[in-house]
């Protein structure tokens, strides 16, 4: 194909552009041209392609973010919100502490291994971007049927994907979520999510200032791999009948992404650049634009300069490419040197690309010809808004009347069948056939990993300075009231990190939906973000960032609504954190909160096929009372050891914490038909030496939870109700299923 | 008592190797891939990771790297040397250690705590422990399974020159459940394990991997 000016565009005004092929609807193609008073030249169409993308541009969903920005609570803890590469969060000592997920599914269903890789690899070099090391990451995973054939294809791939990239680059694996269900056999999530660490002083942002400062890519060379990622892979429902999809899944190389970040860390240590971007979705012409109009003036890039993989990319393919692990950063001249002598001893490839101007254009040229002259802003944040069409779905009401009528466990039989099912079932049972193949002790602060209720890390080994995460959905009750779905994750992710004793600071989502041209998943999509944004504001929480994937949907049938919410808390000293669970006999068991016969979206209803009925709604004043409680309760030793209800309700949580370290239980409870199973939210299982039972009982009454005394620890069974479950018998049923399924 | 850890690209545990040498009583100084410069220490050590992305063999491109000239040669001159897992790849391929390390037997990487017996206390890195002494420490490894063959076997048990042994199902279907193995010597070691993830409880699943570093300042006193 001959090269395709600007020159050529103005003078050939009416040449046929394929924009449709590129994922461009009539009226945007329209836009496009009336933004730059002519036909884009190919190289322009293909910037905008990617840029304007639903991946990119967020355009069905930023009407509905608006509301983090406008509903935020104003927290000093917030240091760079919503629109950089991540969020960063203030958590003392002078530290800050930056986090986000990302989805990456369809790369992921297309391939396996590469396609979580990446996953991994772009969420990484985000972290890295604002500044930070990069000390964690987990990984939230939802799949089809575990029993089902393509599960078999996908899940250990992407297990090998998530491990394979994490493990090269020496970042702890410190927890994260799978989860089976039948509306993911098409398209499985892959959510990945990292924290970093740095000084406030550190933090670096996406901005191009200073005219005369020099454009310099660095890291791996440009190849073919991932052209149209973005517009084609992750904004498009798959289609049986269309062409293989394989190219565009980019190919990592995580020994080059370790390589460039201790380099750009060095680098940064010696502050050598004025702004950075990292190159993902949509490459140089996300990486470009963004940080053009990110600062005061235009810019000027030399397209050919850039290194090659492949001799043969044309412009336009050059600037869509995603390949990976590249960084494009902003230097001052006197700093130029200092800046490739580093990448020199790294043996980092890097090229001064072009340079900063005092104009307001994005110009690119490609061997002297002028190929792109836009408004940089046009292309990284003017892209189309779509107020779509929403309406509630048929199916609410009706699956909301659904009565569950399955006979409830109240026989020793009963009671010990439950409880060895539920323990059993893919979405409950030891998730270690998985995580053992993640390191979760490189770095050396990992305080907390799976199958704890949250990750923890260590970030000052002096003060002991340490930060939670944790990761939740809880698609079956956002697909029951997507509204208290989105509030009831959050409630849980919070309540997961305040188990283990830390306070809950800030707030990042992963939302991953069908599709947006579908009115009823446009509808689950703004409740649910109209619940999370209500929630953080109840709560007191900033969110700090965050990705939406649409198009997560086979035919007619979408994904469940799955608003995966990450919370990020800090705790003073780790050492002082309370452990999931206990080691000793001789303790007392306390049930924290309030049960209901909250069964509908329970395990225990999918396990005997329903998923009806009203979901719980969220009293996020009693989670924030309770989470208080669980703050004091470390703060002053109360406890030693704590444990979240959720799937699987007390059966579960009772399951982990006595297969832990090998301690029984005996354990009493009224009502266990509804105890037993029911997945109330708001729910703590705690032990206290019995010298402390009564410091416990003060912490309640001051905080208005609900307390009862379900047992003692000790013994070599699971006893409940006098239904003895011996530990080994248990651990079989909970350890051998993926063994089984997957071994 | 001076420490040096060597940091390849893409080696992971060298700053863990470090603290765990610091927690021992030592000065760790770090050591860079290019520099033929050991700074003057004492003993050396190999820490995890993928040192130059596990490019054709584990190891066998590290064994090139100006540095490890002169690790070799003090290492032949009795100088304490630890290879811990990508570390123990490496000895092998500069042959300063018989054998080489094979894809785990399930082609899983794996990640557990597992338990080890030492079998010779003998060494420059396992003189703190006694010997049946059993252990718990992480094992981490995608290619953590031992092969050698049957004469260098016969020759390594009969000279008593494994270190230590897996106990309980093999991780990765090394010969003999053989987790770490030693020289002639006595003064280089290779470790499939990493001791350096167990100084402390509250990181580590134990403290047990920390007399491996006390051992190297005892054998350095010396």
């Amino acid at each position: 194909m001959a090269l395709d000016t600007v020159a050529i565009a103005k003078t050939n005004p009416d040449t046929k552009q394929p924009f449709a092929e590129l994922g461009l609807k009539a009226d945007e193609y329209a836009r496009i041209k009336e933004i730059l008073g002519r036909r884009p030249t190919s190289s322009e169409l293909a910037m905008y392609s990617v840029m304007w993308s639903e991946h990119c541009s967020y355009k069905s969903s930023k009407v509905h973010l608006k509301q983090f920005g406008d509903k935020a609570v104003k927290t000093d803890a917030l240091l760079v919100g919503i629109g950089e590469n991540a969020g960063v969060v203030d958590v003392g000592q002078g530290y800050a502490v930056t986090f986000k997920i990302e989805s990456h599914n369809h790369p992921s269903f297309v391939e396996p291994y590469q396609g979580a890789a990446t996953g991994v690899g772009g969420i990484v070099r985000d972290i890295l971007t604002m500044g930070a090391r990069p000390i964690a990451i987990m990984d939230p995973l939802r799949f089809g049927p575990a029993d089902a054939p393509d599960t078999r294809r996908v899940l250990p791939g992407i297990i090998a994907g998530v491990g394979g990239y994490g493990n090269c680059l020496g970042l702890p694996n410190i927890g994260g979520e799978v989860v089976f269900d039948e509306t993911y056999i098409g398209n499985p999530l892959v959510n990945a999510l990292c924290v970093g660490v740095m000084k406030h002083s550190d933090i670096k942002l996406a901005k191009a200032a200073g005219a005369g400062n020099l454009v310099v890519l660095y890291g791996a060379k440009t190849g073919g791999d991932g052209i149209g990622g973005v517009s084609v892979l992750a904004s498009e429902t798959f289609d049986a009948t269309g062409p293989a999809k394989r190219p565009a899944v980019q190919v990592g190389d995580p020994f080059v992404e370790k390589v460039l970040i201790e380099c750009s860390l060095e680098i940064f240590a010696e502050d050598l650049v004025v702004g950075i971007q990292d190159l993902g979705g949509a490459g140089l012409s996300c990486a470009t634009s963004e940080l053009a109009s990110g600062g005061s003036g235009g810019m000027k890039v030399e397209l050919d300069r850039v290194p090659l993989r492949d001799a043969t990319l044309s412009p336009e393919e050059i600037l869509m490419s995603e390949s990976q692990e590249r960084m494009c950063a902003i230097v001052e001249p006197k700093h130029i040197d200092r800046f490739l002598e580093i990448c020199k001893k790294w043996d980092v490839t890097v090229t001064v690309i072009g340079e900063v101007t005092d104009g307001e254009r994005l110009e690119i040229t490609w061997h002297g010809e002028l190929i792109v002259d836009v408004p940089p802003r046009t292309v990284a944040h003017d892209g189309p808004v779509y107020n779509r069409p929403l309406g509630k779905p048929d199916y609410i009401d009706r699956v909301n009347a659904e009565i569950i009528n399955v006979p409830r466990p109240e026989t020793a039989d009963q009671i010990k069948d439950t409880v060895l099912k539920l323990a059993a079932t893919p979405n409950l049972a030891d998730k270690s056939w998985v995580t053992s193949q993640y390191d979760r002790y490189v770095q050396g602060n990992t305080i907390q990993s799976q199958p704890d209720d949250s990750g923890m890390v260590r970030i000052d080994e002096k003060t002991n300075l340490g930060v939670a995460i944790a990761t939740d959905a809880n698609a079956n009750w956002s697909y029951l009231n997507p509204y208290e779905g989105a509030k009831l994750a959050l409630a849980e992710a919070a309540r997961n990190i305040a188990t283990a004793g830390a306070k809950p600071l800030a707030v990042t989502n992963c939302l991953n939906f069908g599709s947006p041209e579908d009115p009823g998943v446009m509808w689950q999509f703004a409740e649910s973000v109209r619940g999370l944004a209500d929630g953080c504001f109840e709560m007191g929480l900033p969110v700090t960032g965050g990705n939406v994937s649409f198009y997560n949907q086979t035919g007619s049938v979408a994904i469940l609504p799955t608003p995966v919410i990450g919370v990020l808390g800090v705790i003073n000293d780790v050492r002082t954190r309370t452990p999931m669970s206990f080691d000793r006999a001789g303790l007392e068991l306390f049930l924290l909160g309030d049960t209901e016969d909250d069964l509908a979206g329970s395990e225990w209803a999918y396990m005997h096929g329903q998923r009806g009925g009203k979901a719980p709604i969220a009293d996020l004043q009693r989670e924030m009372r309770l989470i208080d409680l669980l703050v004091a309760g470390r703060t002053s030793q109360i406890f030693t050891a704590a444990h979240d209800l959720s799937q699987g309700g007390l059966s579960a949580t009772l399951t982990e914490m006595v297969l832990r370290h090998n301690v029984g239980a005996n354990i009493a409870i009224e009502n266990v038909g509804t105890t037993l199973i029911s997945e109330s939210p708001g729910r703590v299982v705690v032990a206290v030496e019995p010298t402390k039972a009564a410091a416990l009982l003060a912490l309640a009454a001051k905080q208005q939870i609900t307390i009862t005394k379900i047992g003692a620890t000790g013994g070599d069974s699971l006893v409940i109700n006098g239904a003895d479950i011996s530990l080994s018998e248990l651990r079989k049923a909970h350890t051998e299923t993926f063994e089984k399924l997957f071994g | 008592m001076k420490v040096g850890v060597v940091t390849f690209p893409g080696t992971l545990d060298d700053r863990d190797a470090a603290r765990a040498a610091t927690h021992a009583g030592t000065t760790a100084v770090s050591l860079w891939h290019n520099d033929a410069d050991l700074k003057g220490v004492d003993a050396v050590i190999l820490p995890g990771g993928f040192s130059y992305g596990d490019y054709l063999r584990c190891g066998a491109i590290s064994r090139f790297a100006p540095v490890m000239e002169k690790v070799i040669d003090a290492a032949n001159g009795g100088m304490p040397l630890l290879g811990i897992c990508n570390g123990f790849q490496v000895l092998c391929e500069a042959h300063l250690l018989p054998g080489a390390l094979t894809r785990n037997h399930e082609l899983h990487f794996l990640c557990r705590d597992q338990q080890l017996e030492i079998t010779n206390n003998q060494t420059a890195w396992t003189s703190a422990f006694t010997v049946g002494q059993k252990i718990v420490i992480p094992l981490k490894n995608g290619e953590g399974s031992f092969q050698c063959d049957d004469a260098t076997l016969a020759m390594l048990e009969g000279e008593g020159r494994v270190i230590a042994r897996y106990v309980g199902d093999n991780p990765n279907g090394s010969r003999n459940k053989i987790a770490g193995i030693t020289n002639e010597r006595g003064n280089v070691v290779g470790l499939m394990p990493h001791p350096e993830h167990a100084i402390d409880t509250l990181t580590g699943p134990t403290a047990d991997g920390l007399a491996f570093f006390t051992s190297v300042l005892t054998a350095m006193v010396k």
